[in-house]
């Protein structure tokens, strides 16, 4: 029997239903996951995302792009198959997409974190047949810390820096990362700036009702605007960017899964990494694989070899499945190729 | 141990200098001295000793974490670092220990000493419960012996002498040589006392800045020595109280290593100490660095090695005197009493180092560029009037090598790094061109900016041809010029061909895969380098 979905050069395609999932080349109908710029491509001629995620996907995708929401839950025929949406938890708007055709239900679950989130829905398991689950953090060494506790170091290491008359400069994706930040800030330590790309984004954050503590925008580079004691969220490839320097001095940390390892902290000379993902970690992706009851698993874009191996040791169907996805990426070379201005925010 | 590892974290959590000096002095002012001087011993590098294998350890944390052996290494090759994978795969602990460092040092890591397989499990396990997340770390580097936290001596040494008021030089000669790390060591150490001996003591060794300007920029050429700079081990002969002593740069006392120095030790007067360079030296000339490579690490010395590969001590500089510390009188004093001592001495072993003459700098030009030919690496400049300082010091001391080999080279396999460099391809290997195909030539891992790592790692992760556990096979695409010291033919290397400190010296995004250089060109080089047929 054909399977549901296949990978093509375009992307994963569902040809019963016609439609693509996350296509990394246009297509003429696209389902998006999420609105990060490795899931949304630019080009395609029709868009379906979830209604919680048309604000930001239209931020990132061009100008008067085709783009229809349908709620979390809400069933769609397309072409005979039944296309629903439902909360991944990784960022606003993210979803997972079921697709049932045939008694078969399938589901693919883009990116993924089951951990608490006051920024985004949070993810609910589907049962299915077959699951497609990304791996970024697909190793037992990824296990995060409880997101309250990684918060409150980041508010102790914001007042450290303000009694030492330092800038806290943190670091994180403009959307997602950047705004559940700044929603486990605390707004009474300091003022909080942000860099264009996450002033833009939160403003959208802002749009659909998500309650944010106030921000002020620290302008173009260049501008020299007194900083000290302020909390400045900015993307990881402001870090080594002229717009960075007129904090003058500065403590600088990064919100990522990475940082859970001490080496991908010291490898850019940060002061502080603080391991905060938006993605599964070991013990949640493994969970997370369980709960669904699917037989079997693709496995996308992280640890893939190591999933699967471990996957097929418990007696799962798990293969490798070779996507353009990224999941969290690390380095600032990865993110961008050289220094991005501040309106461009690259693959994440 | 709380105490050591909020110290540890404290290190690692800032690049400043001052913040790092500043947090060591909190701790050697706050805890006992037997903790603070295991901490001296361990934060100035002096490695922990193993006492449990990496097999067993591995083994014992992955059991003890729940995961299979294969995923065990999995996780290791992403973070590269042995105690930090099994701090991170351990089960989560609350718990803390209020014992201090040198318990768990003297009580429980030398306690493993001497202890069957199993009883190290059971002290290993129960060390690992009772631990927090951030003592385990700390706990693991001191099992595994890698014990690295950005601290240099010197910033030790500096922040004893802001707690302790003892002068920096002090403190630096003190913590030379051999020293058990007891309260006694700690409270010796830092006392305002300073006439304190210890026959078997070398002095820091004064090191030389690379000269990368015009000599000319140093002055009249008068004022200036040039010697021959050798490559091999730099070391102090000490001869104090009838007994004799040879300490490496490493600080390793090389006690029987190489006898034929000590012997020639044996005959010089008490109150003696010699810096030079061991040099396999035979009729009055080095042997390549690969003839010493096999008296290095060799403890016990036969008569055959003894006569294939003798060794020499190249004198440069004469430290002591009669007992007394003359680093402080010119170099030119210094090398005219070195001079009157070496004559007493039977030939061929302990040798003043040649002075190259230089009328001008031309000359020194010139004979900087025979060094090749004579096994040295270049020239040596010191002024006359110089003093023998502590540490590298601009100014009055250069090495001035000589230009490196350089070939252009593709890289063809890539290995994550290690430490800070975990998780990263940075460990590279690259070939040269032997008809249609690469053949490996040398493997090189720094000369890359952070920036270009962050480049080449993007690269291969996506040209990667094949994966043999951590190593991966790219496309052929990347040029990178190599620049090496020496070459040698090599039966124990695929082309034939080994190099000497090879490093990457530019990425040459100019030049395409085809155009690298050839085994042909390699080839070349042996002959007019070593003047090879």
């Amino acid at each position: 029997m054909k399977s549901l979905l296949t990978l093509t050069p375009h992307g994963l395609y569902c040809e019963a239903g016609d439609f693509f999932i996350d296509p990394w080349e246009p297509v003429d109908r696209a389902i998006i996951t999420h609105a990060h710029a490795d899931h949304a491509t630019w080009g395609s001629r029709a868009y379906l995302t979830s209604s919680a995620g048309v604000g930001v996907l239209r931020a990132r995708l061009e100008q008067g792009a085709s783009i229809r929401g349908i709620e979390y839950g809400e069933q769609l025929e397309l072409n005979g198959t039944t296309v629903s949406l439902h909360p991944a938890g990784h960022i606003l708007g993210s979803a997972q997409v079921r697709i049932e055709h045939g008694g078969e239900i399938w589901v693919v679950s883009g990116d993924y974190k089951t951990d608490p989130d006051p920024t985004c829905t949070p993810f609910e398991p589907i049962r299915c047949h077959t699951f497609i689950t990304e791996s970024t953090f697909g190793l037992p060494i990824y296990r995060w810390p409880r997101e309250t506790d990684v918060l409150e170091e980041i508010n102790a290491w914001w007042r450290a820096n303000v009694a030492a008359g330092k800038t806290s400069l943190l670091l994180g994706y403009a959307l997602g990362k950047a705004q559940r930040l700044l929603a486990g800030l605390d707004p009474s330590i300091g003022p909080i700036l942000t860099h264009g790309a996450v002033e833009r984004m939160t403003a959208v954050y802002r749009e659909a009702g998500i309650e944010l503590p106030a921000t002020q925008y620290a302008g173009a580079a260049g501008n020299q605007a007194d900083a000290t004691g302020a909390m400045v969220i900015a993307p990881p490839y402001a870090d080594a960017s002229i717009w960075a320097r007129r904090f003058g001095d500065r403590s600088t940390g990064f919100a990522s899964g990475w940082m859970m390892v001490r080496g991908a902290r010291r490898q850019r000379s940060l002061d502080r990494g603080f391991p905060l993902s938006d993605h599964v970690d070991w013990p949640s992706l493994l969970a997370a694989i369980d709960a669904t009851g699917a037989g079997e698993v693709w496995v996308t874009h992280g640890y893939t070899g190591t999933v699967v191996r471990w996957l097929q040791e418990r007696g799962l169907d798990a293969r490798a499945v070779q996507t353009r996805f990224e999941g969290e990426l690390l380095e600032a070379g990865q993110l961008a190729s050289g220094s991005a201005g501040p309106e461009v925010e690259s693959a994440e | 141990m709380k105490r050591f590892a909020r110290l540890y974290a404290a290190l690692d959590e800032t690049t400043a200098t001052n913040e790092k000096i500043a947090a060591l002095v909190e701790y050697f002012v706050s805890a006992p001295p037997a903790d603070a001087a295991w901490a001296v011993h361990f934060l100035i590098g002096r490695r922990p000793k193993r006492l449990v294998s990496s097999a067993r350890l591995r083994m014992w944390a992955a059991e003890e974490a729940g995961v299979p052996a294969w995923l065990f290494e999995e996780s290791y090759h992403a973070v590269g670092d042995l105690a930090e994978t099994i701090t991170l795969l351990l089960p989560p602990s609350d718990n803390s220990s209020e014992r201090p460092l040198a318990y768990w040092v003297e009580g429980r890591l030398l306690g493993l000493q001497g202890e069957d397989e199993d009883a190290q499990r059971e002290m290993m396990l129960e060390s690992w419960r009772e631990l927090g997340s951030r003592e385990r770390f700390v706990w693991n580097k001191l099992i595994t012996g890698s014990f690295r936290v950005g601290t240099s001596q010197q910033l030790v040494i500096r922040a004893l002498g802001q707690m302790s008021g003892v002068p920096e030089g002090v403190l630096s000669h003190r913590l030379m040589g051999s020293w058990d790390p007891t309260p006694e060591f700690f409270q010796r150490l830092t006392a305002a006392d300073t006439r304190d001996a210890d026959i078997s003591r070398p002095y820091p060794f004064f090191l030389a800045y690379p000269l990368e300007t015009d000599p000319a920029s140093l002055g009249n050429p008068a004022e200036w020595i040039a010697e021959w700079k050798w490559d091999g081990i730099r070391a102090q002969l000490i001869r104090r109280a009838g007994r004799t002593f040879l300490w490496s740069r490493g600080e390793e006392l090389l006690a029987g290593r190489f006898p034929e120095v000590e012997d020639a030790g044996a005959l010089l007067p008490d109150g003696t100490v010699i810096d030079g360079e061991l040099l396999p030296w035979v009729n009055g000339a080095p042997l390549p660095f690969a003839q010493l490579q096999r008296r290095i690490g060799r403890k016990h010395v036969g008569p055959k090695i003894l006569e294939d590969v003798p060794v020499a001590l190249v004198g440069y500089d004469l430290l002591e005197e009669s007992g007394s510390d003359i680093r402080s009188s010119s170099l030119r004093e210094r090398r005219e009493r070195l001079a009157t001592l070496l004559q007493a001495l039977p030939p061929e072993r302990v040798i003043l180092s040649t002075a190259v003459p230089i009328s001008d700098w031309r000359a020194a030009a010139d004979a900087r560029l025979r060094a090749r030919e004579l096994g040295a690496e270049g020239l040596m400049l010191k002024r006359l009037g110089s003093e023998y300082g502590v540490g590298r010091r601009r100014g009055d001391w250069w090495k001035w090598k000589v230009d490196p080999l350089s070939v252009d080279a593709v890289l063809i396999y890539a290995q994550p790094g290690s430490g800070k460099r975990a998780g990263l391809y940075t460990d590279y290997t690259f070939g040269v061109w032997e008809g249609d195909h690469l053949v490996p030539f040398a493997k090189a891992y720094t000369g890359l900016t952070d920036e270009e790592i962050r480049k080449v790692d993007a690269y291969v992760r996506r040209h990667t041809l094949e994966k043999f556990g951590p190593v991966r096979t790219v496309e052929p695409e990347l040029v990178f010029e190599l620049a090496f010291e020496g070459i040698q033919r090599s039966s124990r290397h695929k082309s034939g061909i080994a190099v000497r400190f090879p490093r990457i010296a530019r990425w040459r995004t100019d030049k395409k895969a085809e155009e690298a250089d050839t085994i042909e060109t390699v080839r070349g080089l042996l002959k007019t380098v070593n003047g090879e047929q």
